[in-house]
């Protein structure tokens, strides 16, 4: 321990005295005063659950991208902090974990957090809520037919017998890598949200997220009741108003495959 | 220290501010007043009694909320537009089938002439580009109907599921079916 505060010390005295002037800190964001405002409209999805009778609109608002950062969850988080505290939406752990802040963003589903704002100032860029949600205010949808459709197919382990050692449930390495590309969803609803599919028939097609969730759960060789779990979603709503539209495996933020995962899906409902 | 502080001086405001208060809370709250059962409870504030059912509030918000916008406002890509072809080319393809093969049926009641003979005349007296572009417009939904479901039978054996693949199969569709399209109706 001594030797490593040695070194560390002389380390540190190695280190020059004064940095130069140029030099910026990880956290600088104020641009240099000559720099030309590169100022981009924003046009966002409004609309107010206190003002029902008020037709949903978009509001336009002009952000210098100098003063902003990459992503478009800043540009949200900057409206509202100067521009506009009204401005409604989620958002958490503004790193791609936590799916609060899906949107439809320029056209297409994804988290604010994950997506860069497009660097051409000319082309405006427009935010609407996840498509063919209810909208609770502004960009927040109303999850809760998505969550119930996610209990509906028991995302839990289910099992009767215990390991003959008494300890946990364990699985071969080739097992556990078919929960590869299954296990990272974070239920965000970019994927449900994008399907043509689920948006005519959102009421008994489960969609591509709570479909991926079932493959999920029928391919853990821990699992006992794969019998149960395929009879519940062998009917004509459930798994086969898929149509292979695609958009799902297109837009999925965290680089996932619902298509791929459904079309398992039915090959093990064939069989 | 210091919280002790703040609140000797709060109870020394209001000792100065609101006298009354200070004798009430003291007087009637104090822990003798308690103990000898002489506290008497008052509320500053009194609440009316809400005569709506809460659980409606919810209820009647979302009778009221919008629909987010879809179909008009995603983004045009080769997927999901090639996915609409794919069922309106169907569509129109069986339909055309259906209406032309009752018409053929009832055509001897009718008195129309639906036969080979009569049809190939027909053709045969339309000029070169009518004749070139209403063989297209019939080969276009068949081609593209064709060829597509190759793509979709490669999808349910769970081959050519990623998105590289998916666009490159999509735009080889369009063009393959527009050529193949155009070539049959030169024949």
């Amino acid at each position: 321990m001594a030797s490593l505060r040695t070194t560390s010390r002389l380390f540190a005295a190695s280190r020059p005295m004064f940095r130069p002037a140029f030099a910026r800190t990880y956290a600088t964001v104020e641009p240099t005063p000559t720099e030309q405002p590169k100022m981009k409209t924003f046009k966002v999805y409004r609309w107010n659950p206190d003002q029902p009778s008020e037709k949903p609109q978009m509001q336009s608002y002009d952000l210098d991208l100098n003063k902003t950062g990459p992503m478009m969850l800043d540009a949200l988080i900057r409206i509202k902090n100067e521009l506009d505290p009204t401005l409604t939406f989620r958002r958490s752990c503004r790193e791609g974990i936590c799916g609060s802040c899906a949107m439809n963003i320029d056209g297409v589903n994804t988290l604010a957090c994950l997506c860069r704002i497009p660097t051409d100032t000319k082309s405006e860029s427009r935010i609407y809520p996840l498509p063919h949600t209810y909208v609770v205010k502004d960009l927040v949808p109303d999850l809760t037919h998505f969550y119930k459709q996610y209990k509906s197919i028991k995302p839990y382990l289910q099992r009767d017998t215990p390991t003959e050692d008494g300890l946990e449930f364990r699985q071969s390495p080739e097992d556990r890598k078919k929960l590869d590309g299954l296990y990272e969803c974070i239920l965000c609803a970019c994927c449900s949200t994008s399907c043509p599919s689920y948006w005519w028939n959102s009421e008994e097609y489960l969609g591509p997220a709570i479909l991926l969730q079932s493959f999920r759960w029928l391919a853990d060789s821990r699992d006992e009741k794969t019998a149960e779990r395929k009879a519940a979603l062998d009917n004509s709503m459930s798994v086969y108003r898929c149509h292979t539209i695609l958009n799902c495996t297109r837009t999925c933020p965290k680089g996932l495959n619902p298509g791929r995962a459904i079309a398992e899906v039915k090959k093990m409902l064939a069989v | 220290m210091f919280s002790q502080k703040v609140a000797q001086q709060s109870l020394r405001r209001l000792a100065v501010q609101q006298p009354f208060a200070m004798q009430s809370s003291l007087m009637r709250a104090s822990p003798a007043a308690v103990a000898l059962g002489q506290n008497i409870q008052t509320r500053q504030v009194t609440s009316s009694p809400n005569t709506e059912d809460p659980t409606q509030i919810l209820v009647k918000q979302r009778l009221q909320r919008p629909i987010a916008p879809h179909l008009t406002i995603y983004k045009p890509q080769i997927g999901w537009i090639g996915s609409s072809l794919h069922r309106i080319s169907g569509v129109a393809l069986s339909g055309t089938l259906y209406l032309w093969a009752t018409a053929y049926l009832v055509s001897p009641t009718f008195g129309w002439h639906l036969e080979s003979a009569t049809m190939a005349a027909s053709m045969g007296a339309m000029p070169v580009l009518a004749k070139v572009l209403l063989k297209s417009t019939l080969a276009l939904p068949f081609t593209y109907h064709c060829m597509n479901g190759i793509r979709h039978l490669m999808w349910d054996l769970g081959r050519g599921l990623t998105n590289p693949v998916i666009i490159k199969t999509g735009w080889t569709v369009v063009g393959l079916s527009i050529a193949s399209a155009v070539g049959l109706a030169l024949l």
